[in-house]
């Protein structure tokens, strides 16, 4: 019988709320599986377990913080036939009776282990259709709300997406709205990366006529599931420069760089109700870009959902923001600490720009680079962008 | 397909993807993206299963023709006839 711990997610998390149980005790679980969502201050993230076997008991109710470490749930293997009658894990007490608070908690290991890397399989074909799940859908507001107030979700089915609306009549609604766990975490981070992160900025014009036009031909004769978005080319064009400038793909900690063995591209996408998350498109410098397209497309339908994977939080490597078809022209980025550098391409438009001797429109944006002085700087800088807008100008290579 | 049955179909696609809003509260007129604040990958998202529930390829060259929900909905009209 092994315990299955509340994950970390970074050093900056220190805690996490199970609210939601996916599978019945007794139900056999295999590697990978998501068994549980639990609550962040970064979001709910989905759990997954990593090996094969049954699952024996929730050792934490639904609705409870527990600090990073705790056990929340016992995992046998599949061989054994019946749980023996051996000491389980102390069900913590009544949330009710007792107060949470880290003397009721079994004390987190010394070194709580680390989210096992697991190599996401590439898509077998182009759908980035999941196969229908007959789960719950909620959204990431709801699923909060009803955590705190214990409300079970079960009694609503799956037919309709469950949101605040759907909760209101059960409870009492607190008309304040504190600072959100969302924004405290990344008022947090942000503080921690103008306080200790010597920013420098560079920023350029870059011509995405090509790039645009790429696009718009090969979306022309595709079903709409197969189209692509001009994020895919930026995320490929940077995963390809961060491998010849090593020293903006990375962390800084315990006061020294170490550049990371592959571009995990975090890509910056706002949620619905407030707040936003970077997770990582893994290994982004590999595979087609329809296939590129296929992860982002899942990645953003989860978050929008409020669902994604404990690992893609916690290991992106550089950050993109890209400000759409409706954004504006650029923002300076702040970079999320422990990464090293920020890119943020603003909203294309039509400028008008100088090509041999005469002036003509071509759309274009702004890119701007945050990154960190204690790594590179801006000579370094300069030429990672160029590298970036470069690549850009011939999207069929990409 | 009847008028109302493609409105209930674009209201439940657009519920997917933008569940906390409320259809009565909207600009029908107004540009789709901003009233419900979608980006494009979400506008993909919706013309995918719009495509996929009416079997219609949504060509992206037609897009200017679905940029509010009205609009859309007068798309819908026009090729599920």
């Amino acid at each position: 019988m092994k315990p299955f711990l509340m994950p970390s997610l970074g050093a900056d998390m220190e805690d996490g709320i199970m609210v939601e149980q996916l599978v019945e005790p007794g139900s056999p679980v295999k590697r990978g599986d998501i068994i549980a969502a639990v609550e962040t201050q970064k979001g709910t993230i989905e759990i997954e377990v990593f090996e094969d076997g049954i699952l024996d008991s929730w050792t934490v109710p639904l609705g409870r913080k527990v600090p990073v470490g705790t056990p929340i749930a016992m995992i046998r293997a599949s061989d054994i036939p019946d749980p023996p009658s051996e000491p389980e894990i102390q069900e913590p007490a009544d949330p009710i009776q007792q107060p949470e608070g880290p003397e009721i908690q079994p004390p987190p290991p010394e070194n709580a282990p680390p989210i096992e890397p697991e190599i996401v399989p590439p898509a077998s074909n182009l759908s980035p259709r999941r196969p229908e799940r007959t789960r719950q859908r909620v959204t990431p507001a709801a699923r909060r709300r009803a955590a705190q107030a214990a409300i079970d979700l079960r009694s609503f089915g799956t037919e309709k997406i469950i949101s605040l609306r759907d909760l209101s009549p059960l409870e009492e609604l607190d008309e304040t709205t504190p600072m959100s766990a969302m924004r405290q975490a990344i008022s947090d981070a942000m503080s921690r990366s103008k306080r200790e992160i010597p920013h420098y900025y560079l920023s350029d014009t870059i011509d995405l006529t090509a790039a645009e036009e790429f696009v718009a031909v090969q979306n022309a004769e595709r079903p709409p599931d197969q189209r692509l978005v001009a994020g895919v080319l930026f995320l490929r064009a940077i995963a390809r420069a961060v491998k010849k400038y090593p020293e903006f793909n990375g962390h800084f900690t315990d006061g020294q760089f170490v550049p990371a063995d592959a571009p995990h591209v975090g890509m910056a996408i706002n949620l619905r109700g407030g707040g936003l998350v970077a997770p990582a498109i893994h290994d982004t410098d590999t595979g087609s870009l329809d296939h590129l397209m296929v992860r982002l497309r899942d990645l953003v339908e989860r978050v929008r959902q409020g669902r994604f994977r404990a690992r893609e939080l916690s290991d992106p490597t550089i950050t993109l923001t890209s400000l759409g078809e409706r954004g504006v022209a650029g923002i300076t980025g702040v970079i999320f600490p422990p990464q090293v550098a920020i890119i943020v391409i603003g909203t294309p438009s039509w400028q008008p720009a100088v090509l041999d001797g005469g002036v003509i429109a071509r759309r274009s944006a702004t890119i701007t680079l945050a990154a960190d002085h204690r790594v590179s700087d801006g000579h370094r800088g300069a030429r990672f962008l160029r590298n970036i807008i470069s690549q850009l100008q011939t999207p069929d290579t990409l | 397909m009847s008028p109302a049955n493609l409105r209930e179909a674009l209201i439940k696609h657009l519920g997917r993807i933008a569940p906390e809003i409320d259809i009565d509260t909207i600009d029908t007129k107004a540009d789709l993206r901003d009233e419900f604040d979608i980006d494009s990958i979400d506008f993909l998202n919706l013309v995918t299963a719009l495509g996929r529930e009416f079997s219609l390829p949504m060509p992206e060259a037609d897009y200017d023709q679905m940029q509010s929900f009205d609009s859309l909905l007068t798309y819908l009209e026009n090729h599920t006839a």
